[in-house]
């Protein structure tokens, strides 16, 4: 039998990234197949591929035995590949029937639309693949679990009969995530093939029949779910090599500097992400943060800086109470801030540099004051940032784009550390950068570490967290699990326990 | 030096490519571009009709400056033309009842005018912060209640008081003394050129419209505000990871419009004496054409000022030389806009790429004398 997906050499570089290096995926018809691996594994990059967003520069793709080359969504959809985003796309003020035809409306003379052809052709759809919805209610009336039921419906409306659900889990609550799974399996049962990208290791275990495992843009494994237990899976996604150590000693002093009491964070859609954490880091210290993606880490960073909706508990600094100041309070009180994408939060890509420098601390001396700017002041602190953390750049007057990646963080990195901050909060300092900046952001913050400052590091960089963590703590749906000393935990201990698998078998492994 | 070519490049391409389209207008409408250009150009070298463009630039550059504040963080106050309307009647109105010396006279006119711009600019602000309202959607709608709602129906009640014997000039608010007038400089201008003639009188707003806009760029350029307003145009989402307070610059942002808004109207109270049935309009949209064509910096706009002002007047002459419509103003002033638009774009990105090669280079450089 030929095989619904046969990927075979997949090759694609971005610059100073190699995301998918010589990746193979054969995906049988009939089955669901989950993709797995860490953030940053190429999972993405592979499905986009598959979907026709983005071209390969290496390898072959087939499916149904047949040598494809897409070159847009279209191609992969003709072929009847669909694709169930992470986020739907789903317009709120129409009805399930609109949202699901729009854009391949069947019409008749005129232009108007046949809304009883459409009506017919999706129930048989429907029944055909034993999904059930109100095609007449408005979209702005459903649940979660149900507004990702018509996105799998609208593309099975397209002939689809190869579905990639794009993590499905991570934006549903447990019930909602049986209900997919049910629905799944009678997809599966009518026939279709299930391409689905997962990091939950229970959820891949329950529902897959083969999977395969990325790491760094490699395939790592493939195999069918037979007796193949969570920590195995553990171990192949996150490696077991081992970290380069850390050999400085403690600076961990006994002054608390930032304490988080019983706080609990409520996101966008005023869902609890974050459930009554506690949390002390003192002067000298490095709290690493390990987790999931998704696991309520970025509602705990914006907690901390002072952007978040806050529904009870406090967060203070040496024991002053600030849970209810502004951010540029916080930030004239020494608070120090990495982001996670440094494009979103941490730049002005089209300003000067030495603008890009004074930003966030814009109102603090050599920057400026509560009225001006101190232009010489903030050009002569970005010649020093320039010099002190080795920003390659031709002078400080260029516009932050032009800069590559691992500079562009390094200058983030020297105008947050050269402003005598108490506390930071790093979330993934050093992610999409070359080698040779990442070791110098890991001494940098080793180097504020011995002057007494208090770090909260957040990344998916597992020998990152063990390396420069004084203390781990793993977050998962919300709440801290786990606190592990990194001397004695391995990356595929913390694997185990950021996936849940090593709770489920009832502690550490 | 590449930097002052790249800026440079943008606004002579866009002349050049509207003088070749307007040529070609002027040309299928069987007129002598040569004839048109040449009428409008000697006009303009009159000294007369030189006041006549500062006159009209003044209003014009004010209303751009307004609007420009609003643009350097991303916020469309296309509310321009209320603020500035409010400002006016109310400036008016209390300038009318009260008697006062002559320079505190005036600065009451203008601080009321200033505050009540600011003000009606600020419902737009709170709806934005406090219920989400898009201000585009909320500034047109303020515009209307100014311009169609309340303007509207005083000139109907104007009308009504005075019955059926009424007269245009007895129309609007009570007549302003003689202390709460600008002066006008003619006497400033007559210290470089020869005398006025033709009764032209130049506005003294002329030196304020300067003054606001060297304060626009101080305050910009120069200050922890303008550049937490700057930030938050160009990334809000860093800027409030910096410590900018997004609601609290969007509303100051829309006041701060607002109160430049309101003095637009000063131009015309100056010249008239109070508010007329029929004031001027249109002022607050001119003001946007013009922030866009001086992209939102104060020299530019000035000069943008200047050329819309020239073409609004100069073009005037030809209804009576009869060499082509007068309304070539208007289609030149459009097409100006848009190759700007255009021939910006192209100089941004090719400004980047350099900018970007330039880094590039750097990099490569240093990494060639470090050895591996």
């Amino acid at each position: 039998m030929t095989a619904a997906i046969e990927l075979t050499g997949i090759t694609k570089r971005f610059p100073g990234v190699i995301a998918n290096d010589n990746v193979n995926l054969t995906v049988e018809k009939g089955e669901i197949h989950a993709v797995c691996g860490e953030n940053g594994a190429g999972k993405s990059t592979l499905m986009k591929i598959l979907y026709g967003m983005q071209a390969p520069d290496e390898g072959t793709m087939k499916v149904n035995g047949e040598l494809v080359n897409f070159s847009s969504p279209t191609d992969a959809i003709d072929r009847g590949i669909g694709m169930v985003h992470q986020h739907f796309m789903l317009a709120d003020q129409l009805t399930v029937l609109e949202n699901i035809i729009l854009g391949a409306e069947p019409t008749v003379s005129g232009g108007r639309i046949n809304f009883k052809e459409a009506e017919a052709h999706l129930s048989q759809v429907a029944d055909e693949y034993g999904l059930t919805i109100d095609v007449n209610q408005m979209v702005e009336s459903l649940e979660v679990g149900e507004r990702q039921r018509v996105e799998i419906i609208k593309v099975l409306y397209r002939g689809a009969e190869i579905l990639i659900l794009d993590e499905p889990t991570a934006v549903l609550v447990p019930q909602e995530v049986e209900a997919l799974f049910e629905n799944m399996r009678e997809l599966k049962a009518s026939g279709a093939t299930i391409l689905f990208i997962d990091h939950k290791l229970d959820e891949v275990l329950e529902i897959s029949d083969s999977m395969t495992v990325l790491r760094h843009g490699k395939t790592v494994a493939t195999m069918k779910n037979d007796g193949v237990t969570a920590h195995e899976l553990a171990e192949l996604m996150v490696g077991s090599e081992l970290p380069t150590p850390d050999t400085s000693e403690s600076t961990v002093t006994d002054d608390v500097a930032l304490e988080l009491k019983d706080l609990t964070v409520l996101n966008e859609d005023g869902r609890q992400v974050v459930h009554d954490i506690n949390l002390r880091i003192h002067r000298g210290e490095i709290v690493g943060i390990a987790g999931v993606e998704g696991n309520g880490q970025g509602e705990l960073v914006d907690a901390i800086i002072g952007t978040a909706d806050i529904a009870s508990g406090t967060v203070s600094f040496h024991g002053r109470d600030i849970t209810r100041e502004s951010v540029r309070k916080r930030r004239e009180a020494g608070l120090a801030y990495v982001p996670e994408d440094r494009h979103h939060e941490g730049l002005l890509l089209s300003s000067p540099l030495w603008e890009n420098a004074a930003l966030g601390h814009q109102t603090q001396s050599p920057y400026g004051s509560n009225w001006w700017l101190d232009r010489d002041g903030a050009r002569a602190q970005t010649e020093l940032i320039r010099e002190q953390f080795d920003v390659r750049t031709p002078n400080i007057d260029v516009s932050a784009h032009a800069l590559s990646g691992g500079n562009q963080q390094k200058l983030i990195i020297g105008r947050e550390l050269t402003s005598d901050p108490e506390v930071l909060v790093a979330a993934h300092p050093t992610r999409g950068i070359d080698v040779g900046a990442q070791a110098a952001v890991w001494d940098d913050i080793r180097a504020a570490r011995r002057n007494g400052l208090a770090t909260l590091l957040i990344s998916a960089d597992l020998d990152e967290l063990i390396g420069l963590s004084d203390t781990i703590v793993v977050m998962l749906r919300g709440e801290f699990v786990a606190t592990l000393a990194p001397a004695d935990v391995t990356p595929r201990d913390l694997g185990a326990y950021m996936t849940g698998a090593a709770l489920q078998n009832g502690g550490a492994a | 030096m590449r930097k002052l070519a790249f800026s440079l490049a943008a606004p002579v391409g866009a002349f050049l490519l509207t003088l070749v389209v307007s040529t070609i207008a002027l040309l299928a409408f069987g007129s002598s571009p040569a004839e048109a250009y040449g009428d409008m150009l000697s006009h303009a070298a009159k000294l007369e009709t030189q006041v006549d463009i500062l006159n009209r630039a003044t209003p014009f550059y004010l209303s751009a400056v307004a609007a420009a504040i609003g643009f350097r963080m991303n916020l469309f106050n296309i509310g321009v033309e209320g603020q500035y309307l409010m400002g006016f009647l109310f400036a008016a109105q209390v300038g009318g009842l009260i008697s006062l010396p002559q320079v505190l006279h005036i600065f009451v006119i203008m601080v009321v005018a200033m505050i009540v711009g600011a003000l009606y600019a600020g419902i737009a602000g709170v709806l934005k912060t406090t219920r989400g309202v898009n201000e585009v959607i909320s500034t047109i709608m303020l515009n209307s209640i100014a311009v169609g709602g309340l303007i509207a129906w005083l000139q109907q009640e104007w009308q009504a008081e005075l019955g059926e014997n009424f007269s245009s000039t007895e129309l609007g608010t009570n007549e302003i003394e003689e202390s709460g007038l600008l002066p006008t400089i003619n006497g400033l201008l007559e210290i470089f050129t020869r005398e006025i003639g033709q009764g032209k009188e130049l506005t003294g707003m002329l030196l304020i419209a300067v003054l606001v806009g060297v304060l626009y760029h101080v305050l910009l350029n120069r200050t922890r505000f303008g550049f937490d307003l700057r930030a938050s145009g160009i990334n809000p989402f860093a800027a409030r990871a910096g410590g900018v307070p997004p609601k609290r610059m969007v509303l100051a942002a829309m006041m701060l419009s607002g109160a430049v808004a309101g003095l637009i109207g000063m131009v015309e109270l100056a010249d008239r004496g109070k508010f007329p049935p029929d004031p001027i309009q249109g002022l607050g949209f001119q003001g946007i054409a013009v922030a866009l064509l001086g992209r939102n910096n104060p020299g530019g706009m000035a000069f943008a000022a200047l050329l819309f002002a020239f073409l609004d007047v100069s073009s005037g002459v030809l209804d009576s030389t009869g060499a082509a419509s007068r309304e070539i103003a208007v289609i030149m002033q459009g097409i100006v806009l848009l190759t700007a638009v255009i021939a910006y774009g192209v100089a941004n990105r090719l400004r980047e790429r350099d900018e970007a090669r330039e880094a590039a280079e750097a990099l490569a450089a240093e990494r060639e004398v470090v050895p591996a």
